[in-house]
């Protein structure tokens, strides 16, 4: 019940059970700098282009504080304006008037009189990155031919390198999201965060849902139906074979420990062989640990596991796929495992004999608990509210005939894809099967605009595939009501 | 009922269609209406005429028959009737069933709204105007079961009709329905500094959104819809002064059909295929209805629909700033 008093979220900011001042470790949450690139800070400490920043200047302070980055670390702002104003103030006035062009600027590499010798030197000396700014564009010749426009452009990309601000923000389906697709989105499917959003709608994910989830993008999902769910419901992931997916991206939505005790895993066939005996399976009886989900919630401090791959590898297979242009690089640093361990001694590795024994069942821990009996019986009496289908390495075709049977009548789902073909062929078999109605694949399009005066139009670069959704609703075909009287 | 606002009120496969229950009822992907179930009651379409005390009794999700020939519909009667399926009400297909009052927010819109506000269960969010209440809905769904949607529509009317479905769709706990002119006069004072998210589709957008931050939590978002360009740029020049991370995004969904068919090949190589196939290219055909004369060189293909709305508006988020950090 106590998940249903949830505190609304921006009272529980500031709250020293979250950000306990005496812990130094900082739980995981998306940021994003002013590059606009996102990133996870992960335990102790950040890389910021080059400078490694502790993360302690984060505890304490709320979400939407802004940074910046200097010689000793990350500074908070203190009300700095934002790139928005000081665009908005180059924006006025001169705009419309503008004379200038670009026929005498020759790109020789000579513009710039400082050379990187002097540029370290100022930064061994302490200069702080906008003075490093003010110096270049002193010492550039050609800035002062340069249109406004290109004059703030040029500021920015400058102030990028030299003087990157940090807006810290909290983790949520959509910052984590971003940032999985920015940073390595091989690992969550290229799913695409209206993609996500979508597969949420679609599937009518809201409270008291019972959501079954096939979740082979990392857990990106499943976390995202669990801070929908907001402590009610459930949501069931399951998987194939008998070895759990893992499902770490979880660790990064803050989830309280209402919300995760709603997280279950169970393999499918476990739930096929329920919903066609219509009785619980006699190994799961013996699984005390599975019994009664809402007591056993564990305080979410204490369940971050101990290995923190998923920001880890997220960010090494990464760096190649890091955009090109962006000066600053940022990466996150090693996370200080032995630290962890100490922290968290008494936790997270009481492996409780799950019974299979899979290390990823109990690493993945009290968020994918298995399924009581009774909670079983009831979803096969009852069938699942919705379904979301997310392993875009599959072919969704061969389960998803297995998956909609679990579902009660007249229960939407959604099924993600990055390859049109597997849905095209799973969308066919459905509709010869009958077993659903209402079947479409869509495809969402996104693009940013860049809005400013005078000069609004759709952002340069653009991401051109966000993923497919096949959607449908599924039907009573059962004799029952076939009948003609 | 369309949101569940406890465990019992959601929709199972054990649960019956009952008196009083709101229906969809589903003809074709195109073709849905809300019905509301009523005793001695009939429905009557192009598939015929249906007894609503047919219906009671049965799960959503079922097909039923139409009792009698359809007056309207083709004289292919004689097959003894069409059918429609009925489903459980959801925020997705009372978008596809409410009355237009206004121009609404569709599936892409809605869902990214809903994911950019970071809206949890427990948030309280601010909309204007109402308009038709489709998207009103999904914001219900998601603050749902202890948060609260609080819309405004200058529109005295238009807020009636809302107000009267959101209480026929049990939405009543969740959502407040006010006659108000936001852009004149701002959001109530009550809401000050107490809202998650506001959401603002209003002609003139620019004029709600100082109150807008007034409204928000620290931290907290705010999203205009404007299908006009303009509007996007006076409305985003309106929150540089208290909002960051400013964002404008234009979604649109492509849809695609699928058809199982066979092509031709470059040669028509009669021997290898005995079969109609070679000869005439044919019509590629609704899978399920040839499923029997389908050859194994026919195959599952797939191409965007030819129609998609093409344009709906531009959505600007922005993240309330934080002061002095």
């Amino acid at each position: 019940m106590g998940g249903l008093q949830r505190t609304p979220r921006h009272q529980r900011r500031r709250s020293p059970r979250l950000l306990p001042p005496h812990c130094r470790r900082v739980r995981t949450s998306p940021c994003f700098s002013s590059t606009s690139s996102f990133f996870f800070f992960f335990f102790l400490t950040v890389k910021i282009g080059n400078r490694t920043c502790s993360l302690q200047p984060l505890v304490g302070r709320p979400f939407g504080s802004l940074f910046s980055v200097g010689p000793s670390g990350l500074v908070p702002c203190a009300d700095a304006p934002s790139r928005d104003d000081r665009m908005q103030d180059a924006a006025d006035g001169p705009v419309q008037d503008e004379t200038r062009d670009n026929r005498s600027l020759v790109d020789n590499n000579t513009a710039q009189n400082l050379s990187s010798d002097d540029i370290e030197a100022m930064k061994r000396d302490g200069v702080s990155g906008d003075e490093i700014v003010e110096a270049l564009i002193a010492n550039s010749s050609t800035f002062g031919k340069k249109t406004v426009f290109s004059q703030e452009k040029y500021k920015l990309k400058k102030q990028k390198k030299y003087a990157p601000k940090v807006l810290l923000r909290r983790p949520s389906t959509r910052s984590i999201c971003e940032t999985y697709f920015k940073k390595s989105p091989a690992r969550t499917g290229f799913m695409r965060v209206d993609a996500l959003s979508l597969l949420l709608s679609m599937a009518n994910v809201g409270p008291y849902s019972d959501v079954l989830v096939v979740d082979m993008v990392g857990g990106l999902v499943v976390g995202s139906v669990a801070e929908r769910l907001g402590g009610t419901g459930y949501v069931c992931s399951t998987y194939l074979g008998s070895a759990p997916i893992s499902i770490d991206i979880i660790r990064m939505y803050n989830l309280s420990s209402d919300m995760t005790s709603r997280i279950v895993q169970a393999p499918l066939s476990d739930l096929c062989s329920l919903q066609n005996s219509g009785n619980a399976p006699s190994l799961l009886n013996d699984n005390i640990q599975g019994e009664a989900p809402e007591t056993t919630a564990v305080p979410v401090e204490n369940s971050q596991p101990s290995v923190p791959q998923p920001a880890d590898t997220a960010i090494s297979d990464e760096k190649a796929q890091s955009s090109k242009e962006q000066s600053i690089d940022i990466d996150i640093s090693e996370p200080l495992l032995d630290e962890h361990i100490n922290q968290d001694g008494d936790s997270s590795l009481d492996c409780k004999g799950d019974e299979d024994g899979s290390s990823i069942a109990s690493k993945s821990l009290k968020a994918g608990k298995t399924p009581s009996p009774e909670k079983m019986k009831y979803w096969s009496e009852h069938g699942f509210s919705s379904l979301i289908v997310a392993a875009p390495g599959h072919d969704v075709e061969s389960f998803v005939a297995d998956l909609l049977p679990l579902l009660s009548y007249s229960a939407p789902f959604a099924i993600y894809h990055q390859y049109l073909q597997p849905l095209a062929t799973c969308m066919h078999s459905l509709q010869v099967s009958k077993l659903a109605i209402g079947l479409q694949i869509s495809e969402p399009w996104l693009r940013e605009y860049q809005v400013l005066p005078s000069r609004t139009h759709p952002h340069m670069q653009m991401n051109a595939f966000g993923g497919y959704i096949l959607s449908g609703i599924r039907i009573h075909n059962g004799d029952a009501c076939n009948g003609i009287k | 009922m369309m949101v569940p606002l406890d465990p019992s009120a959601k929709p199972t496969s054990q649960r019956r269609i009952a008196e009083g229950d709101t229906v969809v009822v589903y003809e074709r992907h195109d073709a849905m209406r809300a019905v509301a179930v009523r005793a001695g009651a009939v429905l009557q379409n192009r598939f015929g005429v249906f007894r609503h005390d047919d219906w009671i009794g049965r799960p959503f999700g079922c097909k039923v028959h139409s009792a009698a020939a359809g007056g309207g519909g083709r004289k292919g009667g004689g097959k003894g009737g069409g059918f429609v399926h009925l489903l459980a009400p959801t925020p997705e297909l009372w978008t596809l069933v409410l009355s237009h009052r206004t121009q609404i927010l569709y599936i892409a819109d809605i869902s990214l709204v809903v994911a950019y506000l970071e809206l949890v269960p427990g948030c309280v969010v601010l909309e204007s105007g109402t308009g038709s209440g489709s998207l009103t809905t999904s914001l219900a769904r998601a603050v749902a079961p202890h948060g609260r949607v609080c819309t405004f529509d200058f529109h005295e009317q238009r807020a009636a009709s809302a107000r009267e479905d959101f209480e026929k769709n049990g939405l009543t706990s969740l959502i407040t329905v006010a006659v108000r002119d936001i852009q004149g006069q701002g959001f109530p004072e009550e809401h000050t500094g107490a809202a998650d998210a506001v959401f603002l589709d209003l002609p003139q957008p620019w004029l709600a959104i100082p109150s807008a931050g007034t409204m928000l939590k620290q931290d907290g978002v705010l999203c205009s819809f404007s299908p006009c360009i303009e509007q996007v740029q006076r409305a985003c020049e309106a929150m540089r002064s208290c909002f960051t991370d400013i964002r404008t995004y234009e979604i649109l969904l492509r849809t695609y059909e699928v058809r199982e068919g066979a092509l031709k090949g470059a040669t028509t190589n009669e021997e290898s295929n005995a079969g109609p196939l070679p000869q005439k290219r044919r019509k590629l055909v609704a899978p399920a209805e040839t499923l029997d004369d389908i050859q194994n060189s026919s195959c599952v293909m797939v191409r965007p629909c030819s129609t998609a709305r093409g344009h709906t508006g531009y959505l600007t988020f922005a993240r309330l700033r934080v002061h002095g950090g």
